[in-house]
């Protein structure tokens, strides 16, 4: 069984997957639980010098809101902590009372997935187009703007591009409406596969969606300039070239495809990056995914919520990840094979 | 790359030598022109935050009939809402954030500088093992993390905030390090070092890791925007509570109060933005030089 999982690369990538989300859900069980000062315990003490709640009381309160049993022992509470969240079972938000964590997080979720995944499948297939472009008309005045807009936009934080962008193009020179384009749908506007809804989606989630282009495309750009130069030297493009084929389709199907493959591998650390970038983009743009959940729930003391924003986020990048990988080696057959120890 | 331009002169003291050795590395740094500038701006930015405060009272004056005035004389950069000096608090509010970010990059330098020379020298087990570990960390959303601590934890000490940022920013780095150690530990020096009998620490330590220097420098001026990038996300947030000034903050503050959405407080909002960027900006373009420095086949190009 185990020789079975570790000869073949999808089962060794997803059990792979399967133990960092393990190991990320304990991790956050212990900060709640075990920590001097724990949210656990701040909660009871809380209860007691309050709201003179009697301490058993109160740590029955604490035992129902954070799903645990507090007279076992921790292993105990552990292991049954860990049989909840295989249920998908995350406790109660500890300010919105009796309201489960993982309806608000699923609440949430959409909107994060849908305008993070729009950034980067536009940012990816944008800095990628650059990128070649940049290496065919290399040191060429568009190249040596393009090379050092890249480099401009990814070495200054993808925030202070989100500030600019309210500063100027918000309140300095008025040509959008910002208030307008908080949240993540007008008021009044019905979830629904119609051109209203999908507009307006858009129209929310414009601002943000721009920004992560903003702090991802450099990268890319730079990342396929260089992988296209070096490819643009290699035996078979110009046997291509000999061949007589159509410049066009040199630059699709021979040069394009291989140089791809560097900047593709770039994809796994800029979707952790993205997702946990998220937190203030999202704040500052008070548009309502994960990340704005993650704010306001720190900002309120709400654990619960908290550790399930950040176990789903974390679920996410791993998710993205592993979707990534497994792509990747579909498009470079190289890596299934290498990857065997 | 000492000593070589021959300011002999200098030569007998080791402060000459010194000397030598930084006015010959400026010879080197000034070959590329980005990144002379980058060094410039830089050390710039350095300076003037850790030797300016000295100069400075450490409490800017608050004057409530000079709010949000525009740049003057007396106020070059314009007042914020109390009428503070801006430009006062962009030089006073440099050092913390500065500090973290180095004190943070040289935490995950050196975690990845160990754990990456170690797992690529030794191989097996143990290599396998710190691969695993740099995957998994790598897969963590940094920022949520983070903020999630400093959300439980009360994260008041610099050296907390950088320790825990230098604990999840190593494993890019670990794992190009491990790539060098794989390619130079077939070099003949290292293999000559092993036919000697000098122990792993002696050569990982002292033959391979030097032989990385240039990497691991440039390596961690990029460590420091990374770490920049997560303090001052954390204080803009609110959720470092750094008491002093400090360029984080005074956005943080821009935020809270609405000078974002104030027209009139465009100078306040938009310096330590400002000095932020130029900071990043700087230390990127200096890399351009650095690696002319420590690769001299690039030279040609400049």
């Amino acid at each position: 069984m185990l020789r079975k999982i570790a000869s073949s690369y999808l089962l060794r990538r997803v059990a792979k997957a399967l133990i960092t989300i393990f190991v990320m859900a304990s991790l956050t069980f212990f900060l709640i639980r075990l920590m001097p000062g724990s949210p656990v315990e701040a909660y009871i003490a809380n209860l007691v010098t309050q709201y003179n709640v009697s301490y058993e009381n109160a740590k029955q309160q604490a035992a129902s809101l954070f799903s645990l049993d507090l007279n076992a022992p921790v292993y105990q509470q552990y292991l049954e902590y860990l049989g909840n969240l295989a249920r998908g079972d995350l406790g109660e938000s500890l300010i919105s009372r009796g309201v489960p964590v993982s309806e608000i997080v699923l609440a949430y979720l959409p909107w994060t997935l849908f305008s993070i995944g729009t950034a980067l499948i536009i940012s990816f297939s944008l800095g990628i187009m650059l990128g070649m472009l940049m290496a065919y008309k290399r040191e060429t005045k568009l190249d040596h703007i393009l090379t050092n807009l890249g480099s401009i936009v990814s070495s200054v934080p993808d925030y202070l591009m989100g500030i600019l962008i309210l500063v100027w193009v918000g309140v300095q020179w008025e040509l959008i409406d910002i208030t307008n384009m908080r949240g993540s749908l007008s008021p009044g506007i019905q979830p629904g596969f119609n051109l209203t809804f999908i507009g307006d989606a858009f129209y929310h989630a414009s601002l943000p969606i721009i920004t992560y282009v903003l702090g991802t495309i450099g990268l890319w750009m730079l990342t396929m300039r260089g992988s296209t130069e070096s490819t643009l030297g290699e035996d078979y493009v110009t046997v291509a070239k000999a061949r007589g084929l159509k410049e066009r389709r040199i630059a699709t199907a021979y040069v394009g495809r291989n140089a791809a493959l560097p900047p593709f591998t770039q994809l796994s650390i800029s979707i952790a990056l993205v997702f946990g970038g998220s937190l203030l983009i999202e704040w500052l743009f008070v548009y309502e995914g994960l990340g704005y959940l993650l704010y306001n729930a720190i900002q309120q003391r709400d654990y619960p919520v908290m550790q399930g924003v950040f176990l789903m986020i974390t679920t996410m990048v791993i998710v993205a990840n592993l979707l990534a990988d497994l792509l990747y080696s579909r498009l470079d057959p190289r890596i299934r094979v290498a990857g065997r120890d | 790359m000492a000593a070589t331009t021959g300011e002999s002169r200098y030569r007998d003291s080791a402060v000459g030598r010194v000397l030598a050795w930084f006015i010959s590395t400026l010879k080197l740094m000034a070959r590329n022109r980005v990144g002379f500038a980058g060094f410039l701006v830089v050390s710039t930015i350095v300076l003037v935050t850790f030797i300016g405060p000295v100069f400075l009272p450490s409490e800017v004056p608050v004057n409530v009939n000079e709010i949000y005035e525009t740049p003057s004389l007396s106020h070059p950069l314009g007042t914020d809402s109390e009428g503070k000096d801006v430009l006062l608090q962009v030089i006073n509010g440099g050092r913390p954030i500065l500090t973290i970010g180095f004190l943070a990059a040289a935490i995950s330098t050196t975690i990845a500088v160990t754990l990456g020379s170690l797992g690529g020298f030794v191989g097996g087990r143990v290599d396998t093992g710190f691969t695993w570990l740099a995957d998994m960390v790598l897969t963590i959303p940094q920022l949520p993390l983070l903020a999630v601590l400093a959300g439980i934890l009360r994260l008041n000490s610099k050296i907390a905030v950088a320790g825990l940022i230098g604990l999840l920013f190593w494993p890019t780095l670990m794992r190009a390090i491990r790539a060098q150690v794989l390619s130079l530990k077939e070099r003949d020096y290292v293999e000559s070092a092993r036919a000697l009998g000098l122990g792993t620490p002696h050569i990982v330590f002292r033959e391979i890791a030097p032989n990385m220097a240039g990497y691991i420098a440039i390596n961690f001026t990029l460590a420091v925007t990374s770490s920049m990038y997560a303090v001052v996300g954390l204080t803009l947030l609110g959720l470092v509570p750094l008491s002093e000034e400090n360029w984080g903050v005074m956005i943080n503050l821009a935020w809270t109060r609405g000078a974002i959405f104030s027209k009139d407080s465009v100078f306040y909002i938009m310096s330590p933005i400002a000095a932020i960027a130029l900071f990043q900006l700087g230390l990127v373009a200096m890399n351009r030089s650095l690696s002319e420095i420590f690769d001299p086949r690039l030279r040609r190009g400049a």
